[in-house]
């Protein structure tokens, strides 16, 4: 840790002379617009809006009704350049705003931009050298509205931004789902001092009261004590101390526990106590954690007394007191359980650090509505939650001292959760958490460091005309290699780590060096070869009796699930020999009882009233969806079913989208007579999920 | 009080109270001793009676509050005056070596005591000063002992006071409070630690929070701090002091107000919030530093207080405890805080005997035991 702090010190005397790499920090800066920047004691966090250009994969039916030639591809693929919204989010440390200032200036081109929105106790000093470098109006907002408003569309856009901190657990970091209201909570943030605000809708909060004992005490109490200067200094000498030394405890005045009253004897009864009553010296490490403590229970004392008053359970800490500081987070979470009884849990925010960036810029930008849409975490541009734990890799620790950065992407729509869904705040799209299981984590992430060569290859292939593909594709195994290691460090760093993110970071990497869709190509082809067998599968079918067309058909959705992402083996099959055909994966299937095997209650359930409607999430391209799912959903419209086939808006892996999924529908209802009408009379219809990832959410 | 049979609780009536950091002892001294029963005292509670009464310092610690000593009481049939001593609890030793010295244990008398240190030092009383202690609970006895000395009935001297204009040197006055009808009544104990007790009625009470920044951590801090070694040295170097120095003020950061929030430019925004600059920290003294500590503790208990009785839905809220021995500026600032922050909703108190309740709690215990 020496090293480190030196290393942060000596960063002051060079900060002037730092170059920026511009790919990689503050990035579309060429098309920024809508600044604000949010100063604080030590870091500088600033945000704009911006355009992305980036291309997306299309595809169109060809028009068939002329020529109907063996071996011509069943559509056109096609890749567009699109425009999308992203919201940039950059900080770093304060030293260096002045070469942030001079390096902004020289890459904006956008010269509509009048006005930057500021907040934050630095944003009153540095306002002369903000106009002055950037030529833009300062505008200052109010620090604490800026917060909420950061607070609330953090709350309602990530997914596990929340987090329960627990030291001793597998996981330290335990997220939380959501609450799909997110009102009303407490907002407890320590900055020098300590404000609790109550937030009980988007515009309406209250800072119902605070406290002088912040975060500036532990600080200059700790600096003045210890001769220690720095912050982080003075957190590190708290970890290495004894509190037991300095304080006095239950037990130094009782001898024991106090039971009558349920105190037990290690409780502090008197903090600093011991140097009260004895003339002997303490070392700095104690004196800082008895600090820490002493500082700790007192917010998480009043925080109690607050909630209890107020009637509140959903508890935010934030400001830089806490800001991932896991000795900070450690001694408020034991706090609040203390003087709650364990009836409300400390949570902390991924994203704390941002909250009034977020908000400032948000207030600049009402006009933009940036509420009304739904912004998702771009994981290839963020770097994710870094934590200053002590014994965590000394490179990652200066990199998170220097730049961090965080980039929202602009949905194409506003999500909601799934209404069918009974409770989506107990709703868990994830069967394993590898956040928690470290085997299962090691063993996924070498599964997707050794599946990169192909995606790699893949990538290549889908872009065979377009220009620097290997060098992208090369780019973009570098920048997901370096996930993949940013993740065995800190599994925690985006959430809950689970397959489904590890997929969507792949392909928000894919996306960032313009692969949107690697698979279109394959897809295309076992679309084309699927087609073919359509007729032929379903004549079969119709052939057997009832009960056995039933077993048939379930055998066939099991079946195409063979084609699918997590089986390695059967990609290689696919990606060796593409004719690995429908009738083989059936055979490999496992005879019954099936690990989850339900199909008893299903055949007695089909002996009765036709259900009314089905929904179907569709997964794989090919034969999955057309000689798989299409038969099944024909024989549930044939008993008078309604058919809903939801499938995802944009392209993962080789999942079919909802544009393939129209083209496939069309060319099946002209050879099937069922479905045809099925479409015609509405009973069969196609929606968008909204999602671009190949693992379910319905949230 | 009254007691069913006053006659059997023999001489010598003590009632102590044993804390983290000081021990408090209260002592019945009677004045209407018999000439029959004076010859039959036995030497050895003649020579304690004479060694408490006819001094005012004990050995190099102890010291008797004599502006505290109640004077002409009748306490259990019996007339006399209470004393009021209190020595730190690191020379409870010394103590317990003395009662030896002086054969203590031969007068066949209870020993009541309270406070932690009733617990802790249990086993030294009994094996080195071959004394029995009868073990009571401290927060038992600081609601009895406080009732009791503050009853209207009981010496007629007023006990209850608070401060008129708590932080305007020209028109601050000490006025006198008569708490006839107690109940309800917040308690606020500050010794080493702090206890705050809701008190309902004679025998309901309950303990509703306390806090471990209390008058140790004022004393602790303080000796970090500026290197000064007592309680009454801290409390001049405070007097002497400016807080502002050390401390980060509203008006620092917001120029002024903070008007989005109702808060006056005055108020405190980080206690020591100033330290963390190295040219304020060269600049401030040690008084300032001393000061800084003390608003800062005091501050803090009469926020967690004035939540405390908005919480239990009490509006007088007394504070007791060693802390405000001579401390005249924690509790003006009690006073002016509570009054300031709950808009005149809630009104500070204080007691004259602030620190030794608990003792006398444990003297009536005394006199119950029999």
């Amino acid at each position: 840790m020496a090293d480190c702090s030196q290393a942060g010190s000596g960063r002051h005397s060079m900060d002037k002379s730092i170059t920026l790499p511009p790919d990689e920090i503050f990035r579309n800066l060429e098309n920024a617009k809508r600044f604000a920047i949010d100063i604080g004691g030590s870091l500088t966090k600033l945000a704009y809006y911006s355009t992305v250009q980036h291309k997306v994969a299309k595809v169109r039916s060809f028009d068939h009704t002329a020529k109907e030639v063996d071996g011509d591809p069943l559509y056109e693929i096609s890749v567009q350049e699109e425009i999308t919204a992203r919201l940039h989010f950059i900080k770093f440390e304060n030293a260096y705003i002045e070469t942030c200032l001079d390096f902004i200036k020289d890459h904006l081109v956008n010269t509509e931009t009048k006005v930057i929105k500021a907040t934050g106790g630095g944003a009153y000093k540095f306002k002369e050298l903000i106009e002055k470098k950037l030529k833009l109006k300062v505008d200052k907002e109010d620090e604490m509205s800026c917060l909420i408003k950061g607070c609330n569309f953090v709350l309602k856009n990530i997914p596990h931004e929340a987090f329960v901190y627990a030291k001793h657990a597998d996981s330290e970091f335990r997220f939380q789902n959501t609450h799909p209201d997110i009102f009303p909570y407490l907002l407890i943030n320590i900055g020098s001092g300590v404000s609790i605000v109550k937030v009980e809708s988007e515009d309406k909060f209250e800072r119902i009261g605070g406290s002088s004992i912040g975060g500036g005490t532990f600080w200059g109490l700790g600096a003045l004590l210890t001769k220690t200067k720095r912050f982080d200094e003075l957190l590190q000498l708290a970890s290495r101390g004894q509190h037991t030394s300095v304080d006095m405890l239950v037990k130094d005045i009782y001898g024991g526990a106090y039971g009558s009253l349920g105190l037990t004897g290690d409780l502090i009864a008197s903090s600093f106590g011991k140097s009260a009553t004895t003339d002997k010296e303490f070392s700095k490490e104690d004196m800082a954690k008895s600090l820490l403590h002493m500082i700790s229970n007192d917010i998480g004392q009043l925080a109690c007394l607050y909630a209890r008053l107020h009637n509140l359970t959903r508890v935010y800490f934030g400001g830089f007191f806490i800001r991932g500081h896991p000795v900070t987070m450690h001694t408020i979470t034991y706090s609040i359980n203390f003087f709650t009884k364990g009836e409300v849990q400390a949570l902390f925010l991924r994203h704390e650090g941002y909250l009034g960036a977020i908000g400032a810029f948000l207030k600049g930008a009402e006009e933009d509505n940036p509420n009304q849409y739904s912004w998702g975490e771009n994981y290839a541009g963020s770097s994710g939650l870094m934590s200053v734990s002590p014994d965590l890799n000394p490179m990652q620790r200066v990199r998170s001292g220097t730049f961090d950065m965080l980039e929202m992407d602009r949905l194409e729509r506003q999500l909601v959760n799934l209404p069918l869904l009974q409770d989506p705040s107990s709703y868990i799209p994830d069967t394993v958490d590898l956040t928690e299981d470290a085997l299962a984590r090691q063993y996924w992430l070498y599964c997707f460091e050794e599946a990169l060569d192909g995606v790699v290859n893949r990538a290549v292939a889908s872009q065979p005309d377009l220009p620097q593909a290997v060098e992208r594709a090369e780019k973009f195994r570098q920048k997901y290699l370096h996930k993949l290691q940013t993740l065995r460090h800190q599994p925690f760093a985006y959430g809950s780590l689970t397959v489904r993110s590890l997929l969507d970071t792949r392909e928000h990497c894919l996306n960032e060096f313009n692969f949107p869709d690697p698979y279109s190509k394959i897809k295309q082809k076992e679309n084309d070869v699927a087609l073919r067998y359509f007729q032929k599968v379903v004549r079969s079918l119709e052939k057997l009796p009832w009960e056995q067309r039933q077993f048939a058909l379930v055998k066939g959705l099991l079946a195409g699930n063979v084609f699918d992402w997590g089986a390695k083996a059967v990609s290689d099959v696919l990606e060796s020999n593409p004719e690995f055909g429908f009738e083989e994966a059936k055979h490999q299937l496992q005879d019954r009882p099936w690990l989850i095997d339900c199909y008893d209650q299903w055949v007695e359930r089909l002996k009765g009233p036709p259900h009314k409607c089905a929904l179907f999430f569709v997964d794989n391209s090919g034969i999955d969806i057309i000689l798989g799912v299409f038969p099944f959903v024909r024989e549930l419209l044939c008993r008078g079913t309604e058919v809903v086939l939801a499938s995802n808006s944009g392209p993962a892996l080789n999942d079919v989208t909802n544009s393939e999924l129209q083209i496939l529908t069309e060319r099946i209802a002209a050879m099937d007579s069922v479905i045809q009408a099925a479409i015609k009379e509405d009973r069969l219809t196609l929606v968008q999920s909204g999602s671009s990832s190949p693992c379910l959410d319905l949230r | 009080m009254k007691l069913k049979d006053a006659k059997k609780t023999s001489f010598p009536w003590f009632g102590m109270d044993i804390g983290g950091t000081l021990v408090k002892l209260v002592y019945f001294e009677p004045v209407d001793v018999t000439a029959e029963e004076e010859q039959e005292e036995v030497e050895c509670l003649k020579s304690i009676r004479k060694y408490l009464t006819s001094n005012v310092a004990y050995g190099s610690t102890g010291i008797r509050d004599t502006h505290l000593e109640l004077k002409g009481l009748t306490v259990h049939g019996r007339r006399g005056n209470l004393h009021f001593i209190r020595f730190p609890t690191h020379d409870l030793p010394t103590f317990i070596q003395m009662g030896r010295d002086k054969n203590f244990s031969t007068l066949h008398t209870v020993l009541c005591a309270t406070g932690g240190g009733a617990y802790k030092f249990e086993e030294e009383f009994r094996t080195i000063g071959n004394l029995q202690l009868h073990k009571l609970d401290e927060l038992d006895c600081l609601v009895k002992g406080l009732l009791y000395i503050d009853s209207p009935s009981f010496n007629g001297q007023a006990e209850c006071y608070y401060f008129e204009n708590a932080l305007d040197p020209e028109r601050c006055r000490k006025m006198p409070y008569n708490l006839q009808d107690p109940y309800p009544l917040l308690v606020v104990n500050i010794g080493s630690g702090v206890s705050i007790l809701a008190v309902y009625s004679k025998d309901n009470y309950k303990r509703v929070a306390g806090t471990s920044l209390g008058g140790g951590t004022f004393l602790g801090l303080c000796g970090l701090l500026t290197g000064c070694e007592s309680f009454d040295e801290a409390l001049e170097l405070a007097s002497k002091g400016d807080s502002t120095h050390a401390d980060k003020l509203v008006r620092d950061i917001y120029g002024g107000d903070y008007e989005r929030f109702d808060l006056p430019g005055w108020a405190v925004a980080s206690s020591f919030g100033n330290m963390i600059y190295k040219e304020k920290r060269e600049a401030v003294t040690k008084e300032d530093l001393a000061r800084a500590t003390l608003v800062t503790i005091t501050n803090n208990i009469g926020w967690i207080a004035k939540m405390s009785a908005v919480n239990e839905k009490i509006n007088r809220v007394v504070f007791v405890g060693n802390f405000l021995r001579v401390n005249t500026l924690s509790m003006k600032l009690l006073a002016y805080a509570l009054d300031y922050w709950s808009q005149s909703q809630t009104k500070a108190l204080f007691l004259e005997h602030e620190g030794y309740f608990g003792a006398v709690g444990a003297l009536l215990g005394l006199l119950n035991f029999t």
